[in-house]
């Protein structure tokens, strides 16, 4: 089914229109863990509003490390970072959250909460951010159904398969009609047919106006998303300076 | 101001079901259970000490040294003094018997010069100058003291062990803010996983310490009303026939006030509790990014 976005957060989305074209802007980012070794250099780069990328490298290439800064898990050792139109670099701890809100994440590990159910997990970020009970049952029954467990809403995640686990964590992810989708990984541990299946759902969200970025290794995935973006990470440094390589559109079933 | 206590239930599952065996609510019971039983010794302490400097307080002693063969001239002439409301003169065999629990069979000898003992009350404004100076035209020896000036050392001891209780309450109460920040900082090391999820998607440190509030408002809640309840039996059953509790707090029984008192401990605690593990969730959860 067309999902249109949730009733309670269109009104804010509609809000903020304005500021849908100013997503990620990375300046001379550089990041490190403690005393090591920067694990990601230079990073220049700038997202476009509405498009979808994909973030490729080998392992240890910074991948995860890029993600984290671009959901706001870490932040930089130097350089500057501005998300939908804010400088954020410096921003306090206190300042974050609101923009962590308009941010969906993916993780390869789903990381659903064991001891509620799918619908409880799918509606967190909407109590999270205040919506009353009769804005949520709707909404998260909505996106259930969207990701096709609508039958399994009661269900906990340990009862659930891999690929409706991470069904789940993308409705979670979604549920707020998010300006920036983050996944890493999202397709690591679902076979072939469930990958292409999170990817409908990831191109489908994208045509909604979502900007998406998906970490994968998948190179058959990457061909299979026509218009997607490629960003490439070697040794913690973007291939392309430019951070956008244009990957072309490939016929599907061609991997 | 209380909203973070009535949150809906899909949030109260955030952190799991809290398990019977968990420590924290058992950990709180201790130390309520031992707060009340010092805090009513001291309170029983005051009571004591009160109502024994209240009966002394008019109180004093005509001593004879050499003791008495004119008791009843000397009793007859402190009544008659003005100011004095009542005396009494102490009979010998009641001085032996005192001397006795010290000196064994010595005390009935009748080489021991036993000191007559007059005991009397009275009014405020008394002139005690005056009271010595009729006795002492009897009994030239005999001399006037205030009870009040012997039991001092004993009302001191009372007022000290009052500040002892007051100290170990405290002291306690400081245990069980410590236990409850081991407890909050377990606890956000056990969901460690939860708290990522949470921030995540937006939570604020307000959001994620609510939840740990709660929980350990309920613990403490738990466990300080557990606690209280079995001191209060414990307390029940020293007051009610054990003559143990008699010596104890030297008959006092708690007021109202007291009992009062006593009841708001728990709640205390439970506030004290709460407001710790909010105060030492918020800077773990600052401290870790």
């Amino acid at each position: 089914m067309a999902w249109q976005g949730c009733a309670p957060c269109r009104k804010a989305c509609l809000k903020r229109e304005g500021e849908w074209q100013r997503l990620p802007e990375f300046d001379s980012v550089g990041l490190r863990y403690g005393t090591g070794a920067e694990v990601l250099r230079d990073l220049d780069f700038r997202l476009r509003s509405g498009a979808f990328y994909f973030l490729t490298g080998p392992s240890g290439a910074g991948k995860t490390s890029l993600l984290k800064l671009l959901y706001l898990a870490q932040r930089p050792t130097r350089g500057r970072i501005s998300l939908f139109g804010q400088e954020l670099t410096d921003a306090s701890r206190d300042a974050l959250p609101p923009f962590r809100r308009r941010i969906g994440v993916v993780f390869q590990d789903f990381r659903l909460i064991r001891h509620m159910s799918a619908f409880d997990n799918v509606a967190l970020p909407l109590r999270v951010a205040g919506a009353a009970d009769e804005d949520v049952e709707g909404p998260v029954r909505e996106m259930l159904a969207w990701v096709g467990l609508a039958d399994r809403a009661s269900a906990r995640p340990p009862t659930l398969s891999g690929g409706e686990q991470q069904r789940v964590a993308i409705a979670r992810a979604v549920i707020n009609r998010p300006e920036l989708l983050v996944a890493d990984e999202p397709t690591g541990n679902v076979d072939a047919e469930m990958a292409n299946r999170l990817m409908g759902l990831f191109t489908a969200l994208n045509r909604l106006g979502t900007t998406v970025v998906v970490a994968t290794h998948d190179v058959g995935l990457i061909n299979e998303t026509p218009g997607a973006q490629l960003i490439r990470l070697e040794n913690g440094t973007l291939v392309d300076p430019t951070g956008a390589l244009r990957n072309p559109p490939r016929p599907k079933g061609q991997r | 101001m209380l909203g973070w206590l009535f949150v809906a239930l899909p949030e109260r599952r955030l952190l799991g079901a809290t398990s019977r065996r968990a420590p924290t609510p058992w950990v709180i019971a201790i130390m309520s259970f031992s707060i009340m039983l010092i805090a009513a010794t001291g309170l029983a302490l005051a009571n004591t000490a009160g109502v024994l400097s209240r009966a002394i307080e008019a109180r004093y002693a005509l001593e004879v040294p050499g003791g008495g063969g004119n008791l009843d001239a000397l009793l007859a002439a402190v009544r008659a003094s003005p100011g004095v409301s009542s005396a009494e003169a102490v009979p010998e065999s009641e001085m032996r018997e005192t001397l006795g629990k010290w000196l064994g069979p010595a005390a009935e000898s009748t080489e021991l010069p036993v000191p007559a003992l007059i005991n009397f009350d009275v009014v405020p404004g008394a002139d005690l100058g005056a009271i010595q100076k009729r006795a002492q035209a009897i009994a030239p020896g005999a001399h006037v003291s205030a009870h009040r000036d012997s039991v001092a050392p004993l009302l001191h001891s009372l007022t000290l062990l009052q500040w002892v209780a007051f100290g170990l309450v405290l002291l306690l109460s400081a245990a069980a803010a410590a236990a409850v920040v081991l407890a909050a900082r377990g606890a956000l090391d056990t969901h460690r996983f939860t708290i990522d999820v949470m921030h995540g998607i937006g939570a604020t440190d307000l959001q994620v310490t609510h939840l740990f509030q709660r929980k350990i408002a309920i613990d403490a809640f738990i466990g300080s009303i557990g606690g209280a309840v079995a001191a209060g039996a414990v307390l029940l059953l020293l007051t009610t026939g054990a003559s143990f509790a008699g010596e104890l707090t030297g008959g006092a029984t708690l007021g109202l006030v007291d009992l009062a008192i006593l009841a708001l401990l728990p709640l205390a605690l439970t506030v004290l509790a709460t407001w710790v593990a909010r105060v030492a969730v918020l800077r773990a959860l600052r401290e870790a990014l």
